[in-house]
């Protein structure tokens, strides 16, 4: 069998590939949480929250409603971005005047509300989805068994994350949204309808994490506690990278999925701090973020 | 003789100031002694819960109160001083509880002074960010090193005898131990802030550049300010693993984090005796929920308190109070 450095070769990237896995999940929900601080200036706290619900909505519409994986995958993010879009026009909007850690506090009291329900009704123990049966099995590809739903799930994240790279930096609607985050006022003035607007980028970002949620229901237990654990390392995956880029975002990432997924293989013990330890270095290389701009 | 003269006939702004004073110290004098008599009129236990996560309040209000750094970590600290007292005392039977204590507050200060370090390079959003990330990295230290009990946590540690001879075992004698130990926290907290330091404190907050061009050096400002409040947050930890004999992921948790936030937010951030009354708020609500049918609605009732707090009262109580008494009567 062939070895690299001391593992197996199909550990090694079987590893690697759970990595990188990660790090889509990463890339969506720090995508998302960089376009809503854009234009909104605030940390979304909630989140992981809109991930989780993202992935019970999924489970529970085809527990109760019949409802299938790929119809979820369209309906859901709408469904929970439109949810978003309520929270932002009506919570959020209300102390938009003020100081941003406001902001934060306010969502991390909706995370509290919304994982809180959903244990009271589910527990914290995860319940299962099944694989779609299209994405079921896997291909032996020599050097690695690669199962067909994450395959999947590498190629979607991929393909949503540079359609939102398209969309932000090479339409209209993503000018405005640049614009905006520059100066919303002046925009205004221009007469583009800025809160409209705020409320639809903030429906999107939470789009993203819902459809995150869609994609993580089969291959992760689904519980009320899966996205705050989550966010967090996100949060850190959000400093390291900045929020400046979006594409940035998206290299940070994947990138620290990779880290993961490798230390995973060589020392188990850190797999599940290193993300952090990847902070701490940047904060003393380069305070600003890998690719940030400001301090 | 010039001076006895001045001495004898004080201005009125002197006066108005004097009659300040003596208010603020007879209202703390009164409050001292709600604190000594309380113990014969609720279960010791209860209120020295309430002390400790008092005392960790105020640390994390001098932070966003006084300095206006939002730190989303401060479980790391309560966590750190409670682990450090707790194997200290059970592992090493020599050692006395305000020794064991010095040690984990000690300990909560050195953490602090890592994070403060690593955090203040980042303003805002970003600094909340580093200090949760900063906190779950100690959480998954505190779960698999090998002093803290992993999952389990440290159970029965011994509240040992204070100075070597008075027994802390009686829940009374623990109590007045307790409510010392508040006190001497409270006062460096309240000395801290009215020091020409907390006014400097207070610029930066108000305004950062320009206390930079005024010639301090802030960063500096802010990383003693951190290390106060985390060395506090340290001994309320150290404290409160005194008192249940007990030391647990609970504390190093992000929904610890979360609730010093909170009690801080609802008595009023800012001000020195709203965590007080924050914390006394939570910690009486935990435990009249957790006896009620809501008792697994506990969270939910949390996350509600915040997004009213920051909705329609962000000034939290005693701020609402405070501004209220300014309208009224001056």
């Amino acid at each position: 069998m062939t070895m690299i450095f001391g593992v197996p070769l199909a550990a090694f990237t079987g590893q690697l590939m759970l990595g990188l896995i990660n790090g889509a999940f990463y890339a969506l929900l720090s995508l998302g949480l960089a376009v809503i601080f854009g234009l909104l200036k605030i940390v979304n706290f909630a989140h992981g929250a809109m991930y989780m619900l993202g992935a019970f909505a999924t489970l529970l519409g085809m527990q109760y409603l019949g409802i299938n994986y790929w119809v979820s995958l369209i309906l859901v993010p709408l469904v929970v971005g439109g949810f978003g879009m309520l929270i932002e026009r009506f919570i959020l909007r209300r102390i938009s005047h003020l100081d941003h850690l406001y902001g934060l506090l306010l969502t991390f009291g909706l995370a509290l509300i919304f994982e809180g329900t959903l244990v009271n009704f589910f527990g914290v123990s995860g319940l299962r989805y099944p694989t779609p049966e299209l994405l079921q099995g896997g291909y032996n590809l020599g050097f690695m068994f690669l199962p067909i739903y994450r395959g999947w799930v590498l190629l979607a994240a991929l393909v949503v994350c540079l359609g939102t790279w398209f969309i932000i930096e090479r339409t209209r609607l993503g000018a405005y949204l640049r614009a905006g985050t520059e100066n919303s006022a002046l925009m205004q003035a221009f007469g583009v309808n800025v809160p409209l607007l705020i409320t639809l980028t903030y429906g999107f970002g939470v789009a993203l994490a819902a459809f995150a949620g869609v994609l993580a229901a089969p291959l992760y237990p689904v519980s009320p506690t899966m996205g705050s654990s989550l966010l967090i390392v996100v949060f850190a995956v959000v400093v390291i990278g900045g929020m400046g880029s979006i594409l940035g975002s998206i290299l940070t990432g994947l990138a620290m999925g990779l880290i993961e997924g490798l230390t995973k293989v060589y020392y188990p013990e850190a797999a599940n701090t290193v993300i952090f330890l990847v902070m701490i270095l940047v904060l003393m290389l380069r305070p600003a973020g890998l690719f940030g701009k400001e301090a | 003789m010039a001076t006895t003269e001045t001495a004898r006939i004080p201005s009125a702004a002197m006066q108005r100031q004097r009659r300040a004073n003596m208010r603020r110290n007879m209202f703390y004098l009164a409050l001292i002694v709600i604190g000594l008599v309380a113990p014969f009129l609720a279960y010791p236990v209860f209120l020295m819960k309430i002390l400790c996560f008092a005392l960790f309040a105020c640390s994390f209000n001098l932070l966003l109160g006084y300095a206006g750094l939002l730190s989303f970590g401060h479980a790391a600290f309560l966590a750190t001083g409670g682990y450090v007292t707790g194997y200290l005392l059970s592992s090493y039977p020599g050692i006395t509880p305000e020794v064991g204590i010095l040690i984990g507050t000690l300990a909560g200060v050195a953490l602090g002074a890592v994070f403060g370090l690593l955090a203040i390079r980042r303003q805002g959003i970003y600094f909340a960010m580093v200090t949760l990330a900063l906190a779950q990295l100690m959480f998954f230290f505190f779960i698999q090193a090998p002093f803290t009990g992993g999952e389990d946590g440290l159970h029965g540690v011994a509240r040992g005898h204070f100075l070597g001879f008075i027994s802390l075992n009686d829940n009374l004698s623990m109590y007045y131990f307790v409510f010392a130990v508040f006190l001497i926290g409270f006062a460096i907290i309240q000395r801290t802030v009215h020091s020409p330091f907390g006014q400097v404190l207070k610029a930066i907050r108000e305004n950062e550049p320009r206390a930079v061009s005024l010639g301090y050096n802030v960063d500096a400002y802010k990383l003693l300010a951190f290390v106060i409040s985390a060395g506090l947050a340290g001994l309320a930890g150290s404290t409160k693993t005194l008192v249940f004999q007990l030391a647990s992921l609970t504390d190093a948790h992000w929904h610890m984090s979360g609730e010093v936030i909170l009690m801080t937010l609802l008595g009023g951030v800012g001000t020195l005796l709203g965590p007080i009354m924050g914390a006394g708020i939570v910690v009486s609500l935990q435990h009249l929920l957790a006896q009620s049918p809501l008792g697994n609605w506990v969270n939910v009732i949390l996350g509600l308190l915040f997004v009213v707090c920051v909705l329609s009262f962000r000034s939290g109580i005693v701020g609402e109070l405070a501004k209220s008494y300014r309208k009224n009567f001056k």
